[in-house]
């Protein structure tokens, strides 16, 4: 389905990356946002609220981000591709019900422009430090989607790409940016909605009283549509096809195999990557979001001086690209993770390399992007 | 004789058509206030003769927080104290149908006590059902924000020495439109209050002071659930449009029940079309559920 033209401003634009991910939402037909302030994600609401009313949308400035989130779930299941937006504090917040969305499969967008931590940390400075949370912050097992742009251009687009995988994997999906990407003005250009290509949500094609909210044997059920007689019940708590809770191990199971399934038997799908001169390099250095940018000019610096550097973006962070990371690993010298924290992703990489490359991290606790010189040194330590 | 009896009774329950006959036996103790006040919520349905398919249930955590998955409707098992706010969403994206929130106490009042009091205040379309047992039940009979002062729980092993809520008073003061206040033993009156809220445009509120036999009424020697209605029939005064100060709830004090409130002002979706048409005139589309573009 192509976008609704209403929806689309198309043209070239000067917007921040923020203002992008409001135009990215609301050009894949967002119509339910609830959210709280919270620098340096505002701007995303304020774009919504100011743009919502003429184009049948709703904004809702809630009172809290545990309610933020509750409620673009019960807009989900109204039928409205829903989100909201948050920093670290509110994204903490947010965890409890971003499990419920998991728990209850329920499509909507969450995007975290991220600032440095932990607790109230730099509000107005950029970090990177949420990726681990992004990926284990709620209790329990499960497997999660996030994207992360590189530029207000990528804002808006992994906008839409993230709506389009909740509805097609039918679950809430993370745009985890930060406040460099948030606050950074490019031009970003916005295509014509006939080039805007949407998943919209597959509903049962099934009778009232023969569907069930996950039916039998299907990894990823078409929900079922509130209103129209199906009855439904769906519950928090572990529960069969049926959406009916069953206490026990067996059912657990079941449960929390196949909504961390969801994502696990479909990684290729899910993984994007950027590669840049990787099949030649002895080192190479994998990055997102605002980081993937930084990390050239020392990658340029470094080839320069013949050094065979490549270059790994991931626009998909979460899943974690292991299959490429490991038959790099068995033909690299070195692995680098770039990213604004102690070495979350880090972590990932290096279980992937398993001993059969160096790995290093580059990093640092936030509050402004890397230094292209201590990329470039650890590059020069990487070839030693 | 005696099974042939109970499958009789099972056969002919007139509200099956609303229940999960599938999952009964529910999970509630013998004499908790629960199933009476579910059934009561059922005859309102009936009552009003509104479309079924168009009403949902949405509950939190908790003994009460169960309702959701035994009535036979679109029905939603939230998280602890988020019941409001889903059920919120919910509203404005099917502002078509009846959302009713169905939950206990400690759910509304005390997790969820800052949702309850901004949906009050934003007087959103929807019917909140608080089912008060002065108890945490379901994680075994700790003190509530609604547990009157001397009464005993597990964590207040020597009695209760914080204030309660007063339900009916904070939902008024918040922003609602309806207000009753009803025990389990009032099935009738219960039910009209029901009916009447779930019509009302707004926020409305009907709290029901139930017994909880298995741990409130235990830990406090009040007898058994028996005992527990004898002493709402023998304590509950009707006092309709009662000053909302003078209804708190003490330790087997009288029980002050009726409706508090029934006034009119705009819900939130009437405030936000109201306001838009001003702002944007005729370029607004009043927003009624739809994307925008039919």
């Amino acid at each position: 389905m192509k976008a609704d033209p209403q929806n689309v401003l198309t043209g070239a634009h000067y917007l921040d990356g923020n203002y992008a991910i409001a135009e990215g939402a609301i050009a894949a037909g967002c119509k339910f946002f609830a959210g709280y302030p919270i620098t340096p994600s505002t701007e995303i609401a304020e774009r919504v609220s100011r743009r919502f009313p003429l184009i049948g949308g709703i904004f809702v400035q809630m009172e809290d981000e545990l309610a933020s989130m509750a409620a673009i779930l019960g807009a989900s299941w109204g039928g409205k591709k829903s989100m909201s937006c948050t920093s670290g504090p509110g994204f903490s917040l947010m965890m409890e019900n971003f499990g419920l969305g998991i728990m209850l499969e329920t499509p909507c967008v969450l995007v975290n422009v991220q600032r440095g931590g932990p607790s109230t940390g730099l509000p107005t400075l950029p970090g990177q430090a949420d990726m681990m949370q992004a990926r284990w912050g709620s209790h329990g097992d499960y497997e999660v989607i996030a994207l992360a742009p590189d530029s207000p251009q990528e804002g808006f687009e992994l906008t839409i790409h993230a709506f389009n995988l909740s509805e097609k994997y039918r679950m809430p999906v993370l745009l985890m940016t930060d406040e460099c990407v948030g606050h950074m003005t490019e031009k970003v250009i916005i295509p014509p909605p006939e080039e805007i290509e949407l998943i919209e949500r597959r509903y049962t094609d099934k009778k009232p009283g023969e569907a069930w909210p996950y039916q039998e044997n299907e990894l990823i059920s078409p929900m079922l549509p509130v209103g129209e007689g199906y009855k439904f019940h769906i519950t928090g708590l572990t529960h069969d096809y049926r959406g009916y809770p069953v206490i026990n191990a067996e059912a657990q199971a079941e449960n929390v195999d196949r909504l961390m399934a969801k994502v696990k038997e479909n990684v290729d799908d899910l993984t994007w990557l950027e590669e840049k001169d990787v099949e030649d390099a002895e080192v190479v250095v994998v990055s997102y979001g605002i980081s993937s940018r930084v990390v050239q000019p020392a990658i340029a610096k470094a080839r320069e001086e013949g050094i065979k550097v490549g270059q790994i973006k991931m626009v998909t962070v979460w899943p974690f690209p292991e299959k490429r990371i490991r038959e790099l690993a068995g033909k690299v010298k070195a692995l680098i993770m770039v990213e604004m924290n102690y070495g979350q992703v880090y972590l990932e990489m290096d279980r992937c390399a398993a001993g059969r490359c160096e790995t290093y991290i580059c990093g640092h606790a936030g509050g402004t992007v890397h230094d292209p010189g201590s990329v470039y040194s650890t590059i020069k330590d990487a070839v030693k | 004789m005696s099974v042939e009896t109970t499958k009789q009774v099972s056969d002919e329950h007139p509200m099956e058509h609303l229940l999960r006959m599938d999952r009964i036996p529910h999970i509630w103790c013998s004499t908790c206030g629960l199933g009476t006040t579910v059934r009561a919520l059922a005859e309102a349905l009936e009552q009003l003769e509104i479309d079924h398919d168009k009403v949902a249930v949405v509950s939190g955590i908790g003994c009460t927080g169960r309702v959701a998955g035994y009535l036979k409707l679109d029905s939603f098992h939230t998280t602890h104290g988020r019941a409001v706010p889903f059920a919120m969403g919910l509203h404005i994206a099917r502002p078509d149908m009846k959302v009713i929130v169905f939950s206990g106490d400690g759910d509304l009042v005390s997790i969820g006590g800052n949702h309850f009091i901004h949906t009050a205040r934003r007087n959103i379309d929807i019917t909140v059902i608080c089912v008060n047992n002065f108890i945490y039940a379901m994680t075994g009979g700790q003190v509530a924000p609604t547990t009157p002062i001397r009464a005993r729980s597990k964590t207040t092993p020597y009695g209760n020495y914080e204030t309660p809520f007063n339900i009916p008073l904070l939902a008024a003061s918040s922003g609602a439109v309806y207000v009753a206040r009803w025990t389990a033993l009032h099935v009738r009156r219960m039910a009209m209050s029901f009916a009447e809220a779930i019509s009302k445009r707004g926020f409305s509120l009907v709290e029901v002071i139930a017994p909880c036999s298995t741990l409130y009424a235990r830990l406090n020697k009040l007898g058994t659930g028996l005992s527990l209605m004898k002493f709402y029939h023998d304590n509950s005064e009707i006092r309709h449009g009662a000053d909302l100060n003078d209804i708190a709830i003490d330790y087997q004090s009288k029980i002050v029940v009726g409706k508090f409130l029934d006034v009119e002002k705009p819900t939130y979706l009437d405030a936000l079309n109201h306001h838009n048409a001003g702002i944007f005139g005729d370029k607004y589309k009043p927003y009624g559920g739809g994307n925008g573009s039919d």
